[in-house]
């Protein structure tokens, strides 16, 4: 039996820091407003010269550095990523071309925030198919791009970044089991409708959302997947060392907590210095809290995600 | 058992960190009790928890205060 386990972790945050309090000089907010209603206080923004494909460069480059392979030992480049560089190639070719592996399979996976649940499920089917050894799992985004900055319901959530993982064959797990889900009869309370179409982009290019409808589906649907997640695994809500969940709001974050009766010691969370990095954050949250020395080899983690679509997914996993 | 006046009036204080007391039934959440828009969704979430049904989007968004609560729950539990 094969099984897949993380190898390496890595991330990146560009070194552009935008508080709470530089954005009410922009828009009509305040701190006090973001932070009661999301936990944000700053998110990182990227310099006009950088693409998704560097970020998620520098978070690629951090995790096979710290699985201590080759990156001639990947097989296959998944990215999610809802930012893309272009409309084609995808970002995962691009990223293949700057690590230098021409040849191997490389392809983005568009889940929008539950993106690297989406990703990382498809690189563990992979490994279990016996279809690829070592996987590089890509979530990187550049969200800041698709902002209307002066929509202060909107703008005040999101921020730039990307994390990585190796994932790669083991005897043992690694991944206990992986859940997706998606819903389309949601896809108008969160989206980026516009398309180009002759030359032209077609329809709002900004994001846009309904915060309280989002909140209640977010809500009951991670409570949900998170649950029957455990459950088909065998495992304890009790077991879970650490929920490593998609940092998209912090009251979202409590709720999904308090419904697996695991207190917020054990919750990792970033949301306050990142905010939503959509596809990017679960592996920027593992990143920080394996270098912090919090989460540890032979720990259970369970980690999940929901956004646009509506697509959401959970994963639970031995380190 | 506690009537439906009861349970709605202490869902409404634990969900929005207020004394029982200070909830009457002509309080609003917004400006009596200081909800936020979430808060209300949670409120919401809350109501269908306890009393074990599902209240659409477009009737949550007319349930403004303690007494609206009240009516809605009192009106379909009896269905």
């Amino acid at each position: 039996m094969v099984y897949s386990r993380i190898l390496g972790t890595g991330s990146y945050l560009p070194s552009n820091v935008l508080t709470n309090a530089m954005l009410a000089e922009r828009v009509d907010t305040s701190d006090e407003w973001i932070v009661s209603r999301t936990g944000i206080r700053a998110r990182h923004i990227a310099h006009e010269h950088e693409k998704t494909s560097d970020l998620a460069l520098m978070a690629a480059r951090a995790a096979i550095d710290d699985a201590g392979i080759a990156p001639s030992e990947i097989d296959l480049i998944i990215v999610a990523t809802t930012t893309p560089d272009m409309v084609f190639p995808s970002t995962a070719c691009l990223l293949q071309e700057k690590l230098g592996l021409p040849g191997i399979p490389a392809f983005d996976v568009q889940a929008v925030c539950a993106g690297f649940m989406y990703a990382l499920t498809t690189a563990d089917c992979y490994i279990r198919g016996g279809m690829a050894r070592k996987v590089l799992v890509v979530g990187a985004e550049l969200m800041s791009r698709i902002l209307d900055w002066e929509d202060r319901r909107t703008c005040v959530l999101f921020g730039d970044g990307a994390g990585a993982v190796v994932l790669g064959a083991s005897d043992t797990p690694g991944i206990l089991h992986a859940k997706l889900a998606a819903d389309g009869r949601y896809k108008d309370i969160l989206n980026t409708p516009a398309q180009i179409a002759g030359g032209k982009i077609q329809g709002m290019p900004y994001l846009n959302m309904d915060g309280p409808a989002v909140f209640k589906f977010a809500v009951k649907a991670l409570a949900d997947i998170a649950e029957k997640t455990l459950a088909e695994a065998g495992i304890a809500q009790s077991s879970v060392d650490w929920l490593v969940p998609h940092q998209a709001n912090l009251r979202i974050i409590e709720s999904t907590a308090k419904h697996l009766g695991l207190p917020m010691e054990r919750v990792i969370v970033t949301l306050p210095e990142q905010g939503n990095t959509s596809a990017a954050s679960i592996p920027l949250a593992l990143d920080a809290a394996v270098r912090d020395g919090r989460i540890r080899r032979g720990q259970t983690l369970l980690l999940e995600g929901i956004g646009g679509g509506f697509a959401w997914g959970a994963v639970v996993l031995v380190f | 058992m506690e009537n439906i006046e009861q349970r709605v009036k202490k869902i409404v204080a634990e969900q929005l960190g207020v004394n029982e007391a200070e909830v009457k039934n002509e309080s609003s959440f917004v400006d009596d009790l200081g909800a936020d828009s979430l808060d209300t969704v949670e409120l919401v979430m809350a109501l269908e928890e306890e009393f074990e049904c599902e209240i659409p989007d477009e009737e949550a968004e007319k349930i403004t205060t303690v007494q609206q609560a009240i009516d809605y729950v009192s009106a379909h539990l009896n269905k």
